[in-house]
């Protein structure tokens, strides 16, 4: 490789970048918008659940259990119920989308030491909503035995529970915010990287510029090098934005090795440039080559390599067929690096994955674009 | 090493079963400027993509600069410029910025690059606009900046493809002052185009039909040669019913229209211009003028193409 040969390109792409101070401005604001989008508007996170309470016990234990639920933001107390049979229609007209039925006896049943079961009934046709409810309610209502027991200075052991013990691991909070922040990571570099290289090869061979570089000496991995070295940077840039908006605005974490977190995303971001460099090889024309970028890298990346949608839960062939997307295996390690602080002795059969999948894209769109030449 | 800038022998390239050069082999000498003619899809592009290492020739062989086509392209590519229709620049950089991208490209160090970017504007009168976005320049400048480009490296053989396509007749006259500078200095000039002026200019032609060389030779000399008849030329105001009256005579060889008139061939050169008088008299066509000229290029093309589509002609009867 001829380092003035490989510079040149690579001046030449820069210049061509600033130039157009639109696209650049969008490249680099857009991971901060998608970030605020997924931290603010699009919240998997559920708040002021409409509660109602039937509570035939009227005693000051089960008030103080009521309060403890309705105090927080989780939920807000929508109606008091005086008989079970309101219940139905208090879910049936939406009015409350929980029902915590506390029972007689509750008082009389917690100071005898027997443990007392809490009913609870939730609207599950909000299956999201559904599955969050539950768990601030075991949530609550074990933290409220906890309370209860720190009060008369007693092991929380010592007095009955009202539910089974229910633990969250990683995300203590449940805040989908911490979630979603290393997944959008995986999402902005993929968009970035196999986006804006999709483009680069297949715009040479629009303008024509392509046939000047054809008959010049520039070998195709100078070509290559000196194209991908801006965008490499740009998306650095990005990843940096992204991680410390996240931090900053949504407190996520870093709780895993930097290093090891810097040369993964490294890994990461050469399969996505290899991904788009080979779509637009085998592109004729820049519109083609953006379609093709946006279905075969953005959108399996937010759809498929559970971004939001578990991968687990796809049919046994779709989950085959994402195992060779690089998205799926970074989302993994981004995930396990930022929030478990996991390192290579979890992540290796991932890390593996990625660097092979970065190896043969890159690899591949070389070959090809030799062939093209 | 050959004593010649350019010399290939029986270049042939077939892309499955179409053939798109046959057997074409020709010599270009140093500091020659020599022009390569034919109809689009005749093979020029074929040929030119063969001598710049860029398309393996399928059969034959070829030496461009002292380095063989077939074996050592990146040699070859290192030793020649080369000017596509398409200009091959970047618009959203400037005029300066794409004489230093090639410069680099081309592997010259930032001394050279900087000297030969000011050879390069003087040359195509680019100085006042230097720091100008490609975009904004007329089709002319940007033909002269396309070829600054291709001469950045100081090539020892110069490809142009159609280099003037589209351009007004000024800047024509004024690209082709810096190829006639090119050849004084020793550099050699291979350029297509459909311009016959601009044919005229070249040192000598090679005319390309169908993937074959159909004739080589300088401008004068196919003028002289290449002419089976006698031609004549017809100036009249119904230069078409002159043609079709004509073209029923059997000792014409072909009549066709040129210009505002029409130009007749006539087979053997004894009385050419009485019987095609007498011929237009016959048919009532009044002519202004008929007389016997001498054959522009464009007439020796036509005749050129006429011979070599006859047998194929014969054959698809």
């Amino acid at each position: 490789m001829n380092r003035v040969r490989v510079l040149a390109v690579a001046d030449k792409e820069i210049r061509s970048i600033l130039r157009d101070p639109r696209s650049l401005g969008v490249t680099l604001l857009l991971p901060a918008v998608l970030l605020v989008l997924y931290g603010y508007a699009i919240n998997f996170d559920v708040k002021h659940i409409p509660l109602a309470v039937y509570d035939p016990d009227g005693s000051r234990e089960s008030r103080d259990l009521v309060e403890a639920l309705t105090r927080t933001e989780y939920f807000r107390l929508a109606r008091v119920l005086s008989r079970p049979a309101e219940a139905e229609e208090a879910l049936a007209t939406a009015a409350a989308k929980v029902v915590v039925i506390i029972p007689t006896g509750f008082a009389a049943g917690l100071a005898a030491g027997r443990p007392v079961s809490v009913q609870s009934i939730i609207n599950g046709s909000d299956s999201l909503t559904a599955s969050v409810s539950l768990s601030y309610l075991s949530a609550m209502m074990q933290d409220w035995t906890r309370r209860r027991a720190q009060a008369r200075q007693v092991p929380a052991q010592a007095l009955p529970g009202i539910r089974p013990e229910v633990r969250v691991w990683y995300n203590e909070d449940l805040a989908s915010v911490k979630f979603i922040t290393p997944g959008l990571v995986v999402v902005i570099l993929m968009m970035l990287a196999a986006l804006l290289t999709s483009q680069t090869i297949v715009r040479e061979r629009e303008r024509g510029t392509m046939e000047g570089l054809v008959v010049s000496p520039v070998t195709a991995g100078e070509l290559i090098a000196g194209k991908l070295a801006p965008y490499v940077i740009i998306a650095l840039a990005d990843v940096a934005l992204v991680a410390g908006a996240g931090r900053l605005l949504f407190d996520v974490p870093l709780r895993g090795n930097a290093a090891l977190a810097f040369a993964l995303t490294l890994v990461y971001l050469f399969a996505a440039l290899g991904a788009g460099l080979l779509i637009s090889v085998l592109s004729r024309t820049q519109q083609v080559a953006y379609m093709a970028a946006l279905i075969a890298t953005l959108l399996p990346t937010l759809l498929l390599t559970g971004f939001v949608f578990p991968i687990s839960s796809m049919p046994k062939v779709l989950q085959a067929i994402v195992q060779l997307h690089p998205a799926t295996h970074f989302m993994v390690i981004a995930r396990g690096v930022s929030l478990k602080g996991a390192g290579l002795g979890v992540l290796w059969p991932r890390t593996a994955a990625l660097c092979a999948l970065a190896a043969a894209l890159l690899t591949a769109s070389v070959r090809k674009f030799r062939k093209a030449l | 090493m050959s004593g010649w800038a350019i010399a290939v022998r029986d270049l042939t390239k077939r892309f499955g079963e179409f053939t798109a050069v046959e057997g074409v082999s020709f010599s270009v000498a140093h500091g020659e400027v020599f022009g390569l003619l034919g109809p689009n899809g005749a093979g020029k592009s074929t040929t030119i993509r063969m001598l710049c290492g860029i398309l393996a020739p399928t059969e034959g062989a070829g030496e461009v600069a002292g380095h063989d086509i077939a074996r050592e392209p990146a040699a070859v590519r290192s030793h020649i410029g080369y000017m596509s229709q398409r200009f091959s620049l970047y618009p959203d950089l400037t005029v300066s910025e794409n004489l230093e991208f090639y410069g680099g490209v081309y592997g010259l160090d930032a001394e050279r690059v900087r000297g030969r970017k000011r050879w390069a504007l003087e040359m195509a009168g680019l100085e006042e606009q230097e720091g100008q976005l490609t975009e904004s320049l007329s089709a002319g400048w940007r033909q002269r900046l396309a070829l600054g480009c291709a001469l950045l490296h100081e090539p020892e053989v110069v490809f142009l493809d159609e280099p003037t396509a589209g351009a007004d007749p000024m800047s024509r006259r004024r690209f082709w002052e810096v190829i006639y500078g090119l050849r004084e200095a020793g550099v050699t000039t291979l350029v297509t185009t459909h311009y016959m002026d601009e044919a005229e200019r070249c040192d000598r032609l090679a005319f390309i039909y169908a993937g074959r060389l159909i004739a080589l030779d300088r401008p004068e000399a196919l003028k002289d040669s290449k002419q089976a008849g006698a031609l004549v030329e017809v100036d009249c105001d119904a230069p078409a019913a002159a043609v079709e009256s004509l073209q029923g005579e059997d000792w014409v060889e072909h009549a066709r229209l040129h210009g505002g008139g029409v130009h007749v061939v006539v087979k053997g050169a004894e009385g050419a211009q009485a019987r095609v008088e007498d011929a237009l008299r016959a048919a009532r066509v009044e002519a202004r003028r008929v007389e016997p000229v001498r054959p522009s290029l464009e007439d020796v093309f036509d005749s050129l193409i006429r011979e070599a589509e006859a047998p194929a002609a014969v054959g698809a009867s």
